[in-house]
């Protein structure tokens, strides 16, 4: 068997562009196995857009992505088997239960009978929506849709979890509990974590090297002490701002947060 | 063959669980079989034609099938809106098997569909000439959904949202059903329409069920079957290129 390489994600000048605009610019990166490694950036920086790269939703306009060793363009499904994600946009079927929606993971990713409905069981208790199993998606709340989303991307033991700023619209308990399990995940299984992020104050807590990213080029990649040094700053947010500049955008991140939330709800 | 099964599975519940749906879908065929139905019946019988509830019934089964049909493929959009799309794309099965497992659940909830329309023309006052070949003409029927549905498929995986669907309905959907000899029979027809009628895959799969139900065949059913599943192949094919070239 072939020896397992250190970085599992490895990005060589990733650029996108839709049309004339370029919304990932030249990117480059790796992360360790077992890292948590945080994506950080104002609203358009490009974090999604590196995501749907990394998980072959989007092919790059050029550049190399490897991901667990295999080429995200040429060994597609090599790459999907290792990663599980949890998407920014709502994602599940909502005329179907919360069971239905899990189950229908657990075949698509060919997760053993035997072992499939033991995980279901222990993921829905976890994120406690065992008692609500059998509800229709549709009747669940936006904080009960995200997390019955993260439990879908565990299912299959991924090596890497992607989370595209998994914390939007939950309420702060939800929030804290969410994060100690994911960080639990990750020393316990050495799940390799793959966040985005607005709120500095999780990249800064739970990550153990941030990348921060604006305009789709990255400007540093560090942990949170090297930022600061770097910048002189004294808190990772001023380090941000020194980096990102622009106070304004800020305000704009937080009105599109709202209007996504809001956008969730009424979705309901 | 377990993700197909799944995918397949998922579009019967949904169908199950819209019941408004399938009573709502069910009103269009009736109103045709009733007002074409007994409307023309006497004027058809007067022309020599004989019973045109039996001539129409093979007709209004297929316009069920294809309208559900087109409509379950192009829900597509749907999944892409609401964001499910990309919860099977970034699975690690290849697209080709999405694209079965999709139109395979279409069709057989369209199949459905047809099925439940046949029993109402049945009450109408639909007759079989041969009753043993209803078996056969469930697989007409399920040949028509799937190559409609693949045809849905096919397109929803290039368009962004539901916008054009108005346009696909009445420049591509209406006209498939208006002139493939649904409502009328294909003899003694204008040049320029009996042209149109050949080249429109669901006059084969109409032409097919009448051979079958009531002894009445314009092209031949051996030919019907020919043509219905040589575009059957071409459409699969179409539609698992495009599914496969989707981005989101
Ligand atoms: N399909 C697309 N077509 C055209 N432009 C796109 C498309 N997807 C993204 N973009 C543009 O690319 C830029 C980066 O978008 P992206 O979604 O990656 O940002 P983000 O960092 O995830 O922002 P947010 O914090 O708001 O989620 C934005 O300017 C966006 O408008
Ligand atoms: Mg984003």
């Amino acid at each position: 068997m072939k020896k397992e390489t250190e970085k599992i994600i490895e990005v060589h000048g990733v650029t996108k562009k839709f049309g004339d605009f370029t919304a990932v610019d030249d990117v480059s990166f790796d992360v360790k196995r077992g890292e948590i490694f945080a994506f950080l950036g104002p609203n358009g920086a490009g974090k999604t857009t590196t995501i749907k790269m990394l998980t072959t939703l989007l092919v790059p306009t050029s550049g190399e992505i490897t991901i667990d060793g295999k080429d995200a363009a040429k060994d597609k499904n090599g790459a999907r088997k290792s990663f599980g994600i949890v998407f920014q946009d709502p994602s599940l079927d909502d005329e179907l239960t919360a069971m239905e929606n899990l189950h229908f993971h657990a075949v698509l990713y060919k997760v053993p009978k035997k072992t499939r409905d033991k995980r279901i069981e222990q993921l829905l208790k976890l994120v406690e929506l065992w008692d609500r199993r059998d509800s229709l998606v549709k009747e669940f709340s936006g904080g009960m849709k995200r997390r019955l989303e993260i439990a879908r991307g565990l299912i299959h033991h991924p090596k890497i979890l992607f989370l595209d700023e998994p914390t939007i619209g939950l309420d702060p308990q939800t929030r804290n509990y969410l994060w100690k399990y994911i960080e639990e995940l990750n020393k316990s299984e050495g799940i390799t974590i793959f966040l985005t992020t607005h709120y500095m104050e999780e990249a800064d807590k739970v990550a153990q090297r941030i990348a921060i990213i604006d305009h789709g080029k990255i400007m540093t990649i560090g942990t949170s002490a090297e930022l600061k040094k770097q910048t002189k700053t004294e808190s990772l947010e001023d380090a941000f701002l020194a980096l990102t500049g622009k106070q304004i955008r800020e305000e704009e991140g937080s009105a599109k947060d709202r209007m996504r939330i809001h956008r969730q709800m009424w979705r309901r | 063959m377990s993700t197909i099964y799944i995918l397949w599975l998922r579009q019967l519940k949904r169908y199950f669980r819209s019941r408004a749906r399938i009573v709502g879908s069910l009103g269009q065929p009736l109103l045709f079989l009733l007002a074409l139905g007994f409307g023309f019946g006497p004027i058809y019988a007067k022309a020599g034609g004989g019973n045109f509830i039996e001539f129409l019934a093979p007709g209004i089964i297929a316009m069920s099938i294809l309208f559900t049909a087109v409509f379950t493929g192009i829900e597509i959009i749907w999944d892409k809106q609401f964001g499910f799309l990309k919860e099977t794309l970034v699975a690690p099965i290849s697209r080709v098997n999405i694209m079965l497992g999709r139109t395979l659940g279409g069709a057989t909830v369209a199949t459905l569909q047809g099925v439940i329309v046949a029993i109402i023309s049945f009450f109408i006052g639909f007759r079989l000439e041969h009753p043993t070949s209803l078996l056969l003409a469930l697989v007409v029927m399920f040949l028509i959904a799937l190559i409609f549905t693949a045809l849905g498929t096919a397109i929803a995986s290039v368009l962004e949202d539901m916008q054009g669907f108005q346009l696909i309905m009445n420049f591509l959907v209406m006209p498939l059903f208006f002139l493939s000899g649904a409502l009328f029979p294909l003899d003694n027809l204008p040049k320029a329409i009996i042209t149109i009628a050949r080249i429109d895959p669901l006059s084969y799969g109409i032409d097919a069920l009448r051979g079958i139900l009531i002894g009445q065949s314009h092209f031949g059913v051996m030919l019907d079957f020919m043509v219905l599943i040589g575009v059957l192949a071409i459409l699969l094919a179409i539609g698992s290129y495009l599914f496969s070239q989707i981005e989101i």
